[in-house]
């Protein structure tokens, strides 16, 4: 199995009384909570890590996008990868992804997504996501009964740039280009680069994903419990089309916290986990529901069925509802995975089992984790966990991993040196 | 309250539901934030004299169709189109909140459509220095008291009446809130003030003194808009203890200075 590691960059240093004093982590969140001399060292502490990370053998380094949001500091994680491009060598980077509806040309994806995949050899793995509401609607002011019809048509779009040889025309609903020719392109032609798509549970994107052939992840930060639903269910689906159960068509995000023992993972991960569901998804709700975001389709299953809590988990009101912010309800409810080594070992191999997720997204910095525990974290699993959960799913092909250039075909990069200042 | 007549008029091939009640001559209502999921006393006020005519604007209680309009030129064609079909054209037009800017839409670009005009907190402008509230983005207990002085009537509007399908009336709800927010998105600027000064109507502006999400001052912009133009009788007249959605809040208050205007 792909074992990835995920950053979310979230700003480390929300006051205590966050909750108490403010409305909202994400949207209006109050710019004077922002100390970008802190976020210098926050920007750098993370890029370090998720270079760590790949140092380290991880198979990829994930990055997402965020708007106006305290636990989520790329507005741009394209920005992220392509630093990472230079830093790393073998790693696949996973963009995780880019909101096709918010770029005005989307073209303009398509050519970010051709330059990363161009300067790291052709490592990329390009996300799709349709984006929050909260990024999406309120902090980029997209319309929410237009947004689904104009991420589907971006995404034509971009698909179209990528794999057309010649200049062309796009006239579409919400995109009129005379001239579409990106320059540059993606190495990995054949036909395009992998295609991964976050999404809630919804049946239509279930379909969508089997129909294109793209990989569907579901980015809980709610554990694999909750998740087991919504998998299972798409699971159904796919066999109801005629799909294989190849663990790789799916991915989907943990948050684990590994030490010597339980009660020194307990120790270390209680302070930044309670950091996390407790400030960092301190969303106000009057951002969770903007009209039209969610189809008609979707609420109808919501309100109908008797399981309605996965088709729930699409609607970010009810995510929200959800959330406990104390440790022991955290990890009893296993939205974070904590443990020694061995008891990790058998906790990750039983998500993978019993979700069939081949692509395990993780998060080993979460909340305020400093750089020192979350290298740890990062270790240790590599050290001793990895080893005992890659075997899983050997006998299925990743038909969507990127498919970079032979080792020997890729530019050198020197080592960086940093720069010593002479003692006078 | 007898209920009115229910027709139903295709506009690009989807159905809106039109309702009809009263004796004498003509008077369109486009409804405002939420539409109408059911009839209502201030209707009947006007139908004593009146032949109230509410067609459902796409998506809105009744009608479907908004996902096929994708421009504010697609909604003002549907608009105008739901107006004739509904047998509107030429007839006095009331309009409130969302239905209010497009009432404004058709007497500025079809002055031949429209006789004698009323709009009661309209949507399509916005002031920096007076910026509207989010109608999109509220908890659900503060909504009601943003649409209305007296929030429990909101909430009567839009609670299920008995026998209603637990499933279908929540998603219209939903439904009429999109429609809205598809045209108005994210500010409710339409930037309608380059049109006001085409409305050749004589009209009067009602604005609920207690409105929370447009102020109340917004009133005088329209005035001022319509008659720097062709028109030199436009009013402004405030409904007391009235909030955004006046027509529910002071039904009877409302309905005299609509018939008053109306003559």
């Amino acid at each position: 199995m792909k074992l990835m590691w995920f950053h979310l960059m979230p700003y480390t240093e929300l006051p205590d009384d966050f909750n108490q004093k403010h409305p909202s982590v994400w949207v209006d969140i109050h710019s004077s909570l922002f100390d970008p001399k802190r976020a210098h060292h926050m920007y750098n502490d993370f890029m370090d890590e998720l270079e760590y990370a790949a140092e380290l053998g991880y198979d990829a380094v994930c990055v997402n996008e965020h708007h106006s949001n305290g636990y989520g500091l790329m507005p741009s994680p394209n920005l992220i990868a392509s630093s990472l491009a230079r830093r790393t060598t073998d790693t696949a980077l996973c963009v995780m992804g880019n909101s096709l509806a918010l770029y005005n040309p989307p073209t303009r994806v398509a050519e970010e997504f051709a330059m990363i995949d161009c300067i790291s050899g052709g490592r990329l793995i390009a996300g799709f996501p349709v984006g929050s509401p909260m990024d999406t609607c309120y902090a980029y002011g997209q319309n929410p009964s237009l947004l689904r019809e104009r991420y589907y048509e971006a995404h034509d779009l971009v698909k179209k740039a990528w794999t057309e040889k010649d200049t062309f025309a796009f006239s579409g609903r919400y995109n009129q280009q005379r001239y579409v020719n990106i320059w540059p392109r993606p190495i990995q032609n054949d036909p395009h680069p992998p295609i991964w798509i976050p999404g809630g549970g919804s049946v239509e994107t279930w379909r969508w994903c089997a129909e294109m052939d793209y990989v569907y992840c579901y980015l809980s930060y709610y554990g694999y419990k909750a998740g087991l639903t919504t998998m299972q269910g798409f699971w159904n689906e796919m066999e109801k089309l005629g799909k294989d159960r190849n663990p790789y068509r799916a991915g989907f995000l943990q948050f684990v916290g590994v030490a010597e023992s339980r009660q020194q993972a307990l120790d270390l991960y209680t302070e930044p986990a309670e950091y996390f569901y407790g400030r960092c998804l301190h969303v106000d709700a009057r951002f969770a529901t903007p009209p039209g975001y969610t189809t008609e389709a979707t609420q109808r299953a919501g309100i109908e069925s008797m399981v309605a809590k996965a088709a729930n988990t699409a609607s970010y009101s009810s995510k929200l509802s959800l959330k406990a912010t104390n440790m022991k309800d955290i990890v009893d409810g296993g939205y974070v995975i904590i443990g020694s080594p061995d008891e990790v070992v058998e906790q990750i191999r039983h998500v993978a089992k019993s979700l069939n997720v081949g692509h395990l997204m993780l998060l080993l910095q979460y909340g305020n984790m400093s750089k020192d525990t979350t290298k740890y974290n990062t270790r240790l699993f590599a050290e001793k966990v990895m080893p005992k959960v890659k075997d899983l799913f050997g006998e299925w092909e990743d038909k969507w991993w990127p498919k970079p250039l032979a080792k020997g075909q890729r530019a050198a990069v020197p080592a960086f040196r940093p720069q010593t200042v002479a003692a006078e | 309250m007898s209920q009115p007549v229910t027709t139903t008029v295709e506009v690009n091939g989807f159905p809106c539901r039109v309702w009809t009640k009263g004796k004498g001559p003509k008077v369109g209502f486009l409804a405002g934030l939420g539409g109408l999921p059911r009839w209502l006393p201030f209707l009947d006020k006007l139908a004593e004299t009146r032949t109230v005519i509410a067609p459902s604007l796409p998506g809105y209680p009744g009608a479907t169709g908004h996902t096929e309009l994708d421009s504010h030129l697609d909604w003002v064609l549907a608009v105008r189109q739901l107006i004739d079909k509904a047998g509107l054209a030429g007839a006095d037009l009331v309009g409130a909140s969302v239905g209010g800017a497009f009432a404004a839409e058709m007497a500025a670009i079809f002055p031949d459509q429209v006789g004698r005009l009323v709009l009661i907190a309209p949507f399509g402008l916005f002031d920096d220095q007076e910026p509207a509230a989010d109608p999109w983005a509220q908890r659900r207990d503060v909504l009601p008291g943003l649409m209305c002085a007296d929030g429990d009537k909101w909430t009567a509007l839009v609670t299920p009446p008995e026998g209603a399908n637990s499933v279908e009336w929540p998603i219209e709800m939903s439904r009429a809130s999109e429609a809205a927010a598809r045209a108005f998105w994210p500010l409710g600027n339409t930037r309608l003030e380059k049109r006001l000064g085409l409305i050749a109507a004589p009209t009067l502006v009602l604005w609920g003194d207690r409105d929370t999400l447009l102020p109340p001052s917004y009133a005088q912009k329209f005035a001022a808009g319509i008659n720097g133009g062709i028109n030199g009788a436009t009013r402004a007249e405030t409904v007391p203890e009235a909030g955004h959605l006046a027509y529910l809040d002071q039904p009877d208050a409302v309905a005299r200075a609509v018939l008053a205007h109306l003559g």
